[in-house]
């Protein structure tokens, strides 16, 4: 069965590159523009995995992992975080918000794709 | 279109967008009116942008945006004041990056040494003021995902294998950040041989079990010809959340791992099963709900499955997609159209603007009863197509926004300049205008701002001295008024001098020098073509576009302008314009048996002459005496030359109209049919540019009428019949 992912980003460029990496990898895909809108996207939907941006409006990646971990049910979804090569502080603060691991932007399809493989189940 | 290329172009779509955000951020801090979600957004739009430009390896851009982001990221820290200075450097850092993006997307270059100057300024920002880290990796907890899929093209030169001796511990905070053992013991076989032992030992009783905690720990020995790093790689997300010990093992003579463990054997081979089926096709258990549960089950007997529950799930997940096309719907509030599409359904609503009255004409004819159930349908054809045609105009409809936002930059570069100190306050961005007019508004405001900052303002010392803030403002403000956008630049300057303005006009033969003119005609003098105040020209706004141009295309798009200004006070360009240019409300009428429109706008009054009122001025010019103020008279059929006479005012009508300078002209027209909205349809594009005609519709019976371009009309009139100051006052 076809894994579905959703992608959480504010950034159009970005939504557009991850659609076009991981639909052409046979996933389908689901987006959302910022953690608010993943939490609504996600009061329909179960996808595999969430990749979800960190600077985003209204509700940021940590608060959004915050908020998906402490949903009963959709706390088992592996969250990859796409960071910047510098922040550090950031991935650490990802992780201990309940990331499953994390996407180094600017990302390189194929590590993307692997990243994806590695945390679905 | 190549899917890259197609993305580019969102990229440098949202590029504009991010940086129109991040201006109206820094002006808002430099106002202090930023909050943090300000703050925020500023960051996000310069970070948005850099991580777009390294997708698409735009080295330069990247490397500026970088150091421009990590001032802004101090900011935001709390750790860098926001100062006046500090947001002049981060002002013209933004119109920097704005050039690169655009460099970057038309294949341009920049001034470096600016670009150079300004990445040093936002270096000297930085408040620890040393040699920021750039992109430091070495001291990371974490590393990056490198290639840890790189099956054999990273092999070690040497073509021995290692063996490592795993020993993998997690605790329950691996589970609960949806990571999963079993994924981990999956991409450890994909890099060579392994043979696994689980240890149970810690297993307590099923009804001592805690679901989330984590019981189970293995011993795994890898063959491979990976490196350590490589190994340690699969690891990368779960180094926190587990106990690790990897060994090399020198020589492969390691001790036998235990192979007693079968259930987890069969585990392992389900496990790799999964591993060279796509992600479409994937038949690993389903559910990574309670994972550790299933890993734990799937070890404990041999025909757990936890993918038993597979078709209620997937039933389960059909239902759920429906919802999340609902939910998507739901959050996209707006759509992308090509533009040619609205302007093909803005032309063809036309179409049935005139259709609709065709019919209603040819209904009239029939001689209907006005009760009739034709009639009555057909007036609620009309309402609806009213309707539908103010609904499709508000498609195209746009905030002056995206003109005014362009301005603070302009004002930035003036500023630096002129040496003049200048603030800028925008007022009803959001006014609304048809997207025709709002693109043909920038090179206007441009030239009235740049002139309002050139001429208008003093210089600090000269403010300081006249007892005015040294800081001179301009001010730019847009307001719909009567079914037009009204548009306000006005500063606070020393207003026009009218003496120098009334001497250079004769000094350049403009006008006579013995002439007699009111402050407001003086003032209007500079609209003049030829009119400079060449004394001071400058790079600034001595391009060669006076403000006859500005006047000029200003007209061009069916507007007015007036100037009114207070010695000392300074100066206000009012601005009019029609809020589309797609429709315009006109008074037909009909002239030597031709039907023409006159834009309503246009239009003061109507009026029958009297014997009386009608003067000779020697040749055929003639003025009429309206409330005792003589206004010159043209004769609309005369001037278009549909006849060779003069039409007797007495049978005929005239319309008074004012001109964009403000004054009053009477036009003589035989007679006046109604006033109606018109679809106005390009003469230049269909037939070619006609003196005093603005454009052409199409009349309900299917006839083309002209639209007449009064102010066109009247200034050729002028021309012909040279006394100009015959509307001085009797």
């Amino acid at each position: 069965m076809t894994k579905t992912i959703l992608t959480v980003d504010d950034s159009r460029t970005m939504r557009d590159m991850l659609l076009l990496t991981l639909s052409d990898a046979g996933y389908r895909v689901i987006q959302a523009e910022d953690g608010m809108h993943g939490l609504e996207v996600l009061a329909g939907e179960k996808p595999d995995v969430i990749v979800t941006d960190i600077n985003m409006p209204r509700l940021d990646g940590f608060g959004f992992i915050e908020k998906v971990r402490h949903d009963a049910e959709h706390r088992a979804i592996p969250i990859l975080v796409l960071t910047t090569e510098s922040d550090a502080e950031k991935k650490d603060r990802a992780r201990r918000a309940g990331a499953t691991g994390w996407i180094v932007k600017p990302f390189d399809p194929t590590k993307l794709v692997a990243a994806v493989r590695r945390v679905a189940a | 279109m190549d899917p890259m290329a197609a993305i580019r172009q969102t990229f440098f779509q949202e590029c504009e967008e991010q940086l129109a955000e991040l201006e109206a951020g820094l002006l808002a801090m430099e106002n202090g009116e930023a909050d943090s979600e300000t703050v925020n957004a500023v960051f996000r739009a310069v970070h948005s942008v850099k991580g777009g430009a390294g997708a698409f390896s735009l080295e330069d851009l990247v490397g500026f945006a970088h150091v421009f982001e990590t001032a802004l990221d101090h900011v935001r820290a709390g750790k860098l004041e926001p100062s006046p200075e500090v947001l002049k450097v981060l002002l013209r850092a933004a119109d920097v990056l704005a050039d690169l993006v655009r460099a970057a997307r038309d294949g341009g270059s920049i001034d470096e040494s600016r670009a150079q100057k300004l990445a040093d300024e936002l270096r000297a920002l930085n408040p620890s003021a040393e040699a920021e880290p750039e992109d430091d990796l070495s001291g990371l907890e974490f590393q990056p995902v490198h290639a840890a899929f790189d099956f054999d093209e990273d092999a070690p030169a040497s073509p021995s294998e290692n063996v490592f001796i795993i020993k993998f511990k997690p605790k329950p905070s691996l589970y609960a950040k949806a990571n999963e053992a079993m994924l981990i013991l999956r991409e450890l076989g994909s890099l060579g041989t392994v043979e696994t032992s689980c240890d149970i030992s810690e297993l307590p009783l099923l009804s001592e079990l805690d679901p989330e905690g984590a019981y189970l720990s293995w011993t795994i020995k890898l063959t491979t010809p990976k490196s350590e790093d490589t190994v340690r790689e699969v690891f990368d997300f779960v180094t926190w959340d587990c106990d690790l010990d990897i060994v090399n093992e020198a020589a492969p003579q390691g001790e036998p791992a235990s192979t007693a463990d079968n259930e987890v054997a069969a585990l392992l081979a389900r496990v790799l099963n999964g591993l060279d089926a796509s992600p479409a096709g994937d038949e690993a258990p389903e559910s990574p709900v309670a994972a550790p549960v299933a890993v734990l089950a799937s070890a404990l007997t041999d025909d757990a499955e936890p993918a038993a529950a597979k078709p209620a799930a997937a039933a389960k997940h059909a239902a759920e997609a429906k919802h999340a096309t609902e939910a998507e719907t739901k959050a996209v509030a707006t759509i992308r159209v090509d533009l040619d599409r609205v302007d093909r359904l803005i032309d063809l609503v036309g179409e049935l603007v005139i259709n609709q009255a065709m019919l209603a004409q040819r209904v009239t004819e029939a001689g209907l009863a006005r009760a009739s159930n034709v009639v009555i349908g057909l007036d609620e054809l009309e309402q609806l197509t009213r309707e539908i045609q103010d609904s499709v105009m508000a498609i195209r409809a746009q905030p002056v926004k995206s003109v005014f936002q362009r301005m603070p930059r302009l004002v930035r570069e003036l500023a630096v300049m002129t040496g003049k100190a200048v603030r800028l306050v925008t007022d009803g961005e959001g006014t609304e205008v048809d997207k025709t007019v709002i693109e043909r508004l920038t090179d206007p405001l441009t030239h009235m701002i740049r002139n309002a900052i050139d001429h208008g303002l003093e210089k600090p010392e000269a403010r300081i001295v006249a007892g005015k803030p040294e800081e001179g403002t301009v001010r730019l403000s847009a307001l719909h008024r009567s079914g037009r956008i009204v548009i306000e630049i006005s500063d606070d300057g020393a207003g026009i001098n009218r003496p120098r303005v009334k001497q250079i006009a004769i000094d350049k033969g403009l006008i006579p020098a013995d002439v007699q003119l009111s402050d407001e005609e003086i003032d209007n003098l500079i609209f003049l073509p030829g009119f400079s105040t060449a004394s001071e020209i400058s790079d600034i706004s001595g391009r060669g576009v006076g403000m006859d141009v500005v006047k000029r295309s200003i007209q061009a798009l069916g507007g007015r302008i007036s100037i009114s200004s207070r010695p000392g006070r300074g100066s206000t360009f009012t601005m009019s314009l029609p809020l589309t240019l797609a429709v315009l409300d006109g008074m037909v009428v009909t002239v030597a048996d031709q039907t023409l429109i006159v834009p309503l706008t246009a239009i003061v009054e109507t009026l029958q002459p009297k014997a009386g009122e009608i003067h000779g001025m020697g040749g055929s010019a003639r003025v009429i005496s309206i409330r005792n103020k003589f206004t010159p008279l043209i004769d609309i059929g005369r001037e278009l030359s549909y006849r060779a006479n003069v039409a007797d005012p007495m049978s005929s009508v005239v319309i008074l109209v004012e001109t964009e300078g403000g004054g009053r002209s009477a036009l003589l027209v035989d007679a006046i049919q109604g006033q109606r909205q018109v679809v106005i349809k390009s003469l230049e594009a269909n037939y070619r540019h006609v003196p005093g005609i603005a454009a052409a519709t199409i009349l309900g019976d299917g006839r083309v009428a002209l639209i007449l371009d009064v102010d066109a009309v009247i200034a050729n009139a002028q021309a012909k019949d040279l006394p100009v100051e015959a509307s001085e006052a009797a």
